[in-house]
């Protein structure tokens, strides 16, 4: 998503001036594209299927994806035409949600890193290493100070999930550098 | 009586000790994590999926049958204690409810939910075992053509109908449509969309998906908008009803049974409209009008009883059709086929044991749940003051336990943030969230309908026709698709000025929900 994004979402331009005068948030516009590009490599990929048809099989796996990227093209159309009449989306609100302010990307970027980081250290490292870093990283992102009491627990919580669920229920979760350890 | 054996002997495989454990487990597990702000019933489905996988398929039903309940009486529990409700359907219960709570009558607000969910989940949850089986009898007279008609009705409603905005609803259907792509062809064995990855060539997993969609979007999405002042929360004691409440409520319990029960179980129903239905209704017939906007126990009686209602309905295509109706269901859909069991009309014949075990459960979650939440209320209050940083940081480690845990692949967790990244987006421009997960799961369906109908005629086009059910469906599809073009030449013809602003459509928030209220009076009266 762009940058401009971040503005709220509701009353970002002044009506009055201009052709797109009437555009509230204008990033509308770039989620448009977007699916217009979706809707593109769909249909690429479509064509580069072979077309394999058989008695059994008349219209072949093309014909599903020639549907879907032809629709997500007319529904990028009508949903860019929507947006240049005025139409908006309106945020999600709830509990801890307060709109109306600029986006925190700081804390978003902190939290997609770490959530990244555990992606790339779970199995060298194992689920009770990476998974208590992936929590004490995001507590911290979202503006814990506590950062012995976040660490601690995050170390309690992926132990505690371990020994429950891959030892005791057999769910897949890597031991890692501490197999025979734990 | 058939249909009442058959249940028995569902009771029957439930209530061992071990079983009546893990149900009660799942009711209190459903109902914590439920009642936690930012966590609805879908998420709640969604994170615990996991914890599933290592148990035996009847325990795991069970579990699931306790969770369902679970999150969908601690979701309300957050919208009558703090007033923001996290989802929709539970927008009306806080329109009253929460105006009960700032009076000082949260005890009541909070009674008259629990046992009015408790009498809507039990009658709604009889009538699933009256019901369900005729439409199984119904349902495997049909052949694909007309399964494709329905779903493409499916698809349509959730797209069209459930939410405000028509277009970004079939946005986000066609990119579910278009993930459910993904991966190898079932009939050619041709590899779609993965881009010569041998991770997407096995499918993308549904759960990841929902995780990502439900899990990781929603604690992105918060936190990049974290209210830095915590929300107050209404102390509560241990809820209890006067006498008077009681004659206040049971009859909006019923007509709010009645109406959520029909509107779960058809295929574009949803628990929006009937709990607005149920809130107007009450709003009419109550005998103190001058309380409601301020907290009268009908408005949440009514509403409360619909809600329950209806997610017990949408057990009935779930079951009988294999046809999610709700992002609940549509996780309950995607742990079946974890298990490798197929949904749709075959089920109830090929696994009776296991449908009538899963129609018991539901049963004894909702009886446990009653007996849980009058009690532990002001436990499940003290829930709703977890620090934030921890909460939020919670979600996104079981998210991701939950994702590795399908395939044990790292990958999986690199295409859980992507899709938790996609989630934000939709979130960020009002895309309604129900449209995707059901594309996704329903778009190999769809296409598998599509090519055997078409099979049969050769590739022929008339193969799509069907019988007169497939008629019906198409007839449906079509008035709501023409249905923005009637209504403005009927507008024209009235000599209505209306300006067909597309702007004006917004999702439900509080706010615009007392406007919708006000409209639907107008349109009534």
């Amino acid at each position: 998503m762009s940058t401009e994004a971040t503005t709220a979402p509701e009353g970002t331009s002044p009506s009055g001036a201009g052709p797109l005068g009437r555009v509230r948030d204008r990033a509308q516009l770039g989620l448009c594209a977007a699916l217009a590009v979706v809707g593109v490599v769909v249909l690429v990929d479509a064509a580069s299927l072979g077309r394999v048809t058989s008695s059994n099989d008349p219209i072949g796996p093309r014909a599903m994806p020639f549907v879907v990227g032809g629709l997500l093209l007319l529904v990028s159309v009508l949903y860019a035409l929507d947006v240049l009449r005025g139409g908006v989306g309106e945020a999600e609100a709830g509990e801890d949600v307060e709109l109306g302010q600029r986006a925190d990307w700081k804390t978003v970027g902190i939290l997609a890193g770490a959530f990244a980081l555990n992606a790339l250290l779970i199995e060298p490292l194992g689920w009770v290493i990476s998974g208590a870093l992936l929590f004490f990283l995001s507590a911290f992102a979202l503006g814990n100070r506590h950062h012995v009491r976040g660490l601690a627990i995050g170390i309690a919580m992926s132990l505690v999930t371990f020994y429950a669920f891959a030892i005791g229920l057999g769910v897949n979760l890597p031991a890692g550098i501490l197999q025979g350890i734990l | 009586m058939d249909n009442v054996n058959a249940l028995l002997g569902g009771f029957a495989a439930v209530i061992t000790p071990m079983n009546l454990l893990i149900a009660l487990l799942g009711v209190t597990v459903g109902t914590a994590v439920g009642v936690l702000p930012g966590i609805g019933p879908a998420m709640t489905v969604a994170l615990l999926l996991p914890v599933t996988y290592g148990l035996p398929v009847e325990q795991s039903l069970i579990l699931f049958g306790g969770i369902f309940y679970g999150g969908m009486y601690g979701g309300s529990t957050t919208s009558i204690l703090l007033n923001t409700p996290g989802e929709s359907a539970s927008v009306v219960t806080a329109l009253e409810g929460n105006k009960m709570a700032k009076a000082g009558r949260a005890a009541q607000a909070l009674a008259t939910s629990a046992i009015g969910s408790f009498v809507a989940g039990t009658i709604a949850t009889a009538a699933i075992v009256f019901v369900m089986p005729q439409v199984v009898d119904f349902a495997i007279t049909l052949g694909s053509p007309e399964f494709l008609a329905i779903i493409l009705v499916a698809f349509v409603g959730t797209a069209a109908i459930l939410g405000s905005s028509r277009v970004r609803g079939f946005a986000a259907l066609l990119v579910g449509l278009a993930l459910g792509l993904v991966g190898t062809d079932f009939v050619t064995g041709q590899q779609r969309l993965t881009f010569g990855s041998p991770f997407l060539a096995d499918n993308i997993d549904v759960v990841v998906v929902a995780v990502g969609i439900f899990a990781v979007g929603e604690a992105l999405w918060v936190a990049a908008h974290l209210r830095r002042k915590a929300a107050t929360v209404i102390p509560v004691g241990r809820p209890w009803m006067s006498k008077e409440d009681w004659g206040r409520s049971w009859k909006p319990w019923l007509r709010g049974t009645a109406l959520g029960f029909p509107f779960g179980a058809i295929p574009a129903g949803g628990a929006e409209i009937p709990t607005f239905l149920s809130y107007l209704t009450e709003r009419k017939l109550t005998k103190h009008p001058e309380e409601f906007g301020k907290g009268a126990i009908e408005g949440v009686a009514g509403p409360e009883a619909a809600n329950n209602a209806s997610a017990a309905g949408t057990m009935v295509p779930l079951l009988a059709l294999g046809l999610p109706t709700n992002a609940t269901a549509a996780i309950i859909i995607a742990a079946f086929m974890s298990y490798g069991i197929e949904p749709g009309p075959l089920l109830l014949t090929k696994e009776p044991d296991l449908v009538w075990m899963l129609v018991a459960s539901l049963f004894i979650g909702n009886f446990f749940l009653l007996v849980l939440n009058l009690p532990l209320a002001p436990t499940w209050a003290k829930l709703l003051r977890i620090p934030r940083p921890y909460l939020y940081a919670g979600i996104l480690f079981f998210a991701s336990m939950g994702a590795y845990a399908v395939n044990a692949q790292p990958f999986d967790l690199f295409l859980l943030l992507a899709l938790g990244g996609l989630g934000f987006a939709m979130r960020r421009f009002g895309l309604p969230v129900l449209p995707l997960i059901v594309g996704t799961i329903l778009g190999p369906l769809f296409e598998r309908h599509m090519r055997r109908s078409l099979q049969t005629t050769g590739g022929d086009i008339s193969g799509l026709v069907g019988g007169p059910v497939a008629w019906v469906c198409y007839a449906f599809v079509l008035a709501v698709l023409l249905w923005p073009l009637v209504a403005r030449l009927i507008g024209r013809g009235r000599g209505g000025s209306d300006d067909d602003t597309p702007g004006d459509d917004s999702p439900p928030s509080p706010g615009v929900e007392y406007d919708r209220v006000a409209t639907w009076e107008g349109v009534g009266s």
